[in-house]
């Protein structure tokens, strides 16, 4: 199923489809090897909710929820 | 044969790369900042057995794109400099994403040689990494290293040295396919840069046609300056992007990252990694089911701030109390030694005074520090950012501006001179700006005693509540403040928040103790001469011009006339030659305290105080307030002293000021509201100037000059505002 970033739940896992952002955003997203075909885990939330941390690659990073709307992944059900 | 060459050391944040540096110099390193800007600039020097390396820390980055100051420096030195090889410290337990800045390395063909950092914990991951295979398919020298231990920094050595031989002068960049439709543009603007010789002095040629397809902006405003063949490439590279919109729905910037990441993962498919067993439990993700809880982890995270709050002020009151000691015990000595006059007020007064504040400072800077490497070594401080970010956000600011906010004095009585300092954890600009010139609203330690004095005085009853409502205030100033900079002369999209959470390691202690002590020198050295000249400039201020000598002698007459006054009163009531000695020193403490009213009213400061006295009227401050107000700008407590002198009290010590809080309270020019005016006015203006040359030495001096305008004039609005509204209610 196709959906935004933002919607995953914590330990829910995907792939990345697709990535929107442009200019400085997108160029970050990308330099951390968040690029089409990675696999991605949500590992939690910030204690308001927002941003959240995923792991990918072997390590773990974060960002926040509307930037993390730029990202459209595809989880398996 | 001795060889000696130039090495750049490169690699992600966390990777290992500051503790490979202290591996490879020791003490052998010296610490700058690049010119104008405040990116650190360390180098240093490796030598065993027979070679001689000199090594460059660049920055830690992720990419050596345009964005960030860092990345732009990095990639400045490399082309300015032109070091010999550059040494990539890869963290081994993140190869990919390690890879994809060694990859932009081959593409701009600096000869490199890469560590595998941190071999060890990736073999307790499980993940096995064939380094000989990685070494023949980049074609790259790869040596294992744990820079914690030191392992393999020889190895490192020899092989940058033989890289560097190797190579020669000469750059060989990699040419990597980026896909049919990109590589065919690349082939074409290429053929032109090279035909026209376009900055092909300082960049390979093809890796400037990628830049104009990335819509790299340094390159393009290298470019335009350089001739009319940027307006070409410029045209084909939007083209180029107008075709890959139509087809693709992408970017080519997008595109080439996507074609890098591919290459990086051929390679590492060809047998380079092999992920043996998932790990049963990673530790670090064990911690942060607590340290991140949504309940547990803010009380544990305002627990860690009140108690890096509390250590620093309490370890640092201790060799604070034995400096201040030795400054007042040297003051003394000269104050003995000198004759009364000129010299001995600039000795002591001047210099002695400033060299005192210079230091006074330091071992709250030290713990700061101290405490502030060991929690972001940590990986801690990602942690603060993460939890934190929701609300500072809001107020355009960062998560990891707590800290900075905190040791200014979030919490009443810290100091804004290492909390500015402390701001460098951020990495996002302007949010870094704001923190900065925000910070000093902060409940400071010496604005507690003028706060004290004021409250005192005037709303005995409710002390405790009305310090509280300061602290409040001053947090809500910070914030609004930041956030209308934000708005205004910081305006900007924030800075993307995408940022590495580390795993929790132990930082080392070298590590901390080295960093430690490079930026508690760079504030001694640095800082500390420009804090000692404006020391003496404020003396001199708060000095000259002196009292004419009529006045002076008219001073001591009346001295004469009641040494004879006390000595006849003696005579006639029998006193002892005791109470006789207690009468005249009252008396003539009395005349001196007047005679320094008089020669501070006299000085340029005391003249300047009486010159604005019309514009301060507006704001329920009378001349004696505005003198203390200036002297306030040496340091916050000095306006209590300085109010002492001005109400003819002589020096009032700030922390036992009751004497003065009885002459102000008596004073029916104090009302309510001028009260509240002049609290809010010392809570907000121009920061102390200790505080405005470390704000002038985290960002620049145009920015500190911002902040001491900017403080002052905001300042004096809201005192305006808060004593005529409330003089009519």
């Amino acid at each position: 199923m196709m959906k935004s970033m933002r919607q995953m739940r914590v330990n829910e896992k995907a792939v990345i489809k697709v990535v929107t952002a442009t200019r400085e955003l997108g160029r970050r997203i990308r330099d951390m090897g968040l690029v089409p075909g990675t696999e991605i885990v949500i590992v939690g939330r910030a204690p308001l909710k927002d941003p959240v941390s995923l792991r990918l690659k072997g390590f773990t990073m974060t960002l926040r929820n509307n930037e993390a709307d730029y990202i459209t992944v595809e989880t398996e059900e | 044969m001795a060889a000696n060459i130039t090495a750049a050391l490169a690699g992600n944040p966390n990777s290992g790369k500051t503790t490979m540096f202290n591996a490879l110099t020791g003490s052998r390193q010296r610490v700058g900042n690049y010119p104008g800007i405040t990116v650190e600039r360390k180098e240093g020097s490796y030598r065993n057995n027979g070679l001689e390396v000199q090594i460059i820390d660049l920055p830690g980055t992720y990419s050596l794109t345009a964005y960030s100051l860092e990345e732009l420096v990095a990639r400045q030195v490399l082309v300015e400099e032109r070091p010999d090889v550059v040494v990539h410290i890869v963290d081994a337990t993140a190869l990919e994403r390690s890879l994809y800045l060694a990859v932009q390395f081959l593409e701009l063909g600096v000869p490199l040689v890469l560590a595998l950092n941190m071999m060890d914990e990736v073999k307790k991951k499980g993940i096995r990494i064939n380094t000989a295979r990685l070494s023949q398919l980049l074609q790259v020298p790869v040596v294992e290293t744990v820079a914690r231990q030191g392992r393999g920094k020889d190895q490192l050595m020899q092989a940058a040295v033989d890289q560097a031989r190797q190579a020669g002068s000469g750059w060989k960049p990699l040419e990597i396919s980026y896909g049919p439709h990109i590589d065919r543009v690349l082939g074409q603007m290429t053929a032109r840069i090279e035909a026209a010789g376009f900055l092909t002095d300082r960049y390979p040629a093809r890796w400037i046609a990628l830049k104009y397809l990335e819509g790299d902006e340094k390159i393009l405003e290298d470019g335009r300056r350089v001739g009319s063949l940027s307006e070409e490439l410029e045209q084909m590279a939007a083209k180029a992007a107008e075709l890959c919109e139509k087809h693709f729905h992408t970017y080519p910037e997008a595109i080439i990252t996507d074609y890098r990441y591919g290459y990086i993962n051929s390679i590492l498919k060809q047998g380079v990694m092999v992920v043996e067993a998932r790990p049963s439990f990673d530790q670090s993700d064990q911690l942060d089911k607590v340290l991140t809880h949504k309940v547990l982890g803010p009380l544990i995270m305002f627990g860690i701030l009140y108690g890096i709050f509390q250590l620093t002020f309490t370890l640092g009151e201790y060799p604070m109390g034995w400096l201040e000691a030795f400054f007042g015990w040297l003051g003394d000595t000269f104050t003995r030694i000198l004759p009364e006059g000129l010299l001995r007020s600039l000795v002591v007064s001047g210099i002695i005074d400033g060299v005192g504040s210079v230091m006074g400072f330091v071992p709250l800077i030290l713990i700061m520090f101290l405490l502030v490497t060991f929690l972001e070594d940590l990986g801690y401080m990602a942690r603060v950012a993460y939890m934190l970010d929701r609300v500072f956000r809001l107020f355009g600011l960062h998560g990891a501006s707590v800290m900075p906010f905190i040791i200014s004095g979030g919490l009443p009585g810290g100091c804004a001179v290492p909390g500015v300092m402390a701001a460098r954890t951020l990495r996002s600009p302007r949010e870094r700006l704001a923190t900065i010139i925000t910070a000093p609203f902060q409940v400071c330690g010496a604005k507690i005693p003028v706060f004290i004095l004021l409250v005192g005085a005037f709303f005995k009853q409710n002390q405790a509540l009305v310090m509280f409502w300061i602290t409040l205030g001053a947090w809500a100033a910070a914030l609004l403040v930041s956030r209308l900079l934000r708005w205004t002369v910081i305006r900007g999209a924030p800075t993307p928040f995408v940022m590495e959470l580390p795993p929790y390691r132990l930082p080392t202690l070298r590590g901390v103790l080295t960093h430690t002590w490079e930026r508690t020198w760079q504030y001694i050295k640095k800082a500390g001469t420009v804090i000692l000249a404006i020391a003496i400039l404020l003396w001199a201020a708060m000095t000259f011009p002196q009292l004419p000598a009529g006045q002076v002698a008219q001073f001591q007459q009346e001295k004469q006339v009641t040494a004879q006054a006390v000595a006849e009163t003696a005579a006639r009531f029998g006193l002892s030659e005791a109470e006789k000695e207690k009468l005249l020193r009252e008396k003539l403490a009395a005349i001196d305290a007047r005679q320094g009213e008089a020669a501070l009213r006299h000085s340029l400061a005391g003249r300047l105080g009486q010159a604005i006295a019309p514009v301060m009227s507006w704001a329920g401050f009378n001349w004696q307030t505005n003198i203390a107000l200036i002297g306030g700008f040496a340091a916050k407590e000095v306006i209590v002293a300085t109010l002492g002198t001005a109400y003819s009290l002589g020096e009032v010590d700030p922390e036992e000021a009751g004497g003065l809080a009885a002459r102000i309270a008596a004073d029916p020019h104090w009302t309510t509201p001028a009260i509240l005016a002049l609290i809010i006015f010392v809570l907000l203006y121009a920061p102390c100037f200790v505080t405005v040359v470390a704000m002038a030495r985290e960002s620049s001096w145009k920015w500190a000059a911002f902040s001491l305008i900017f403080n002052t004039v905001l300042a004096y609005g809201l005192a305006v505002l808060v004593y005529q509204v409330g003089s009519r209610l």
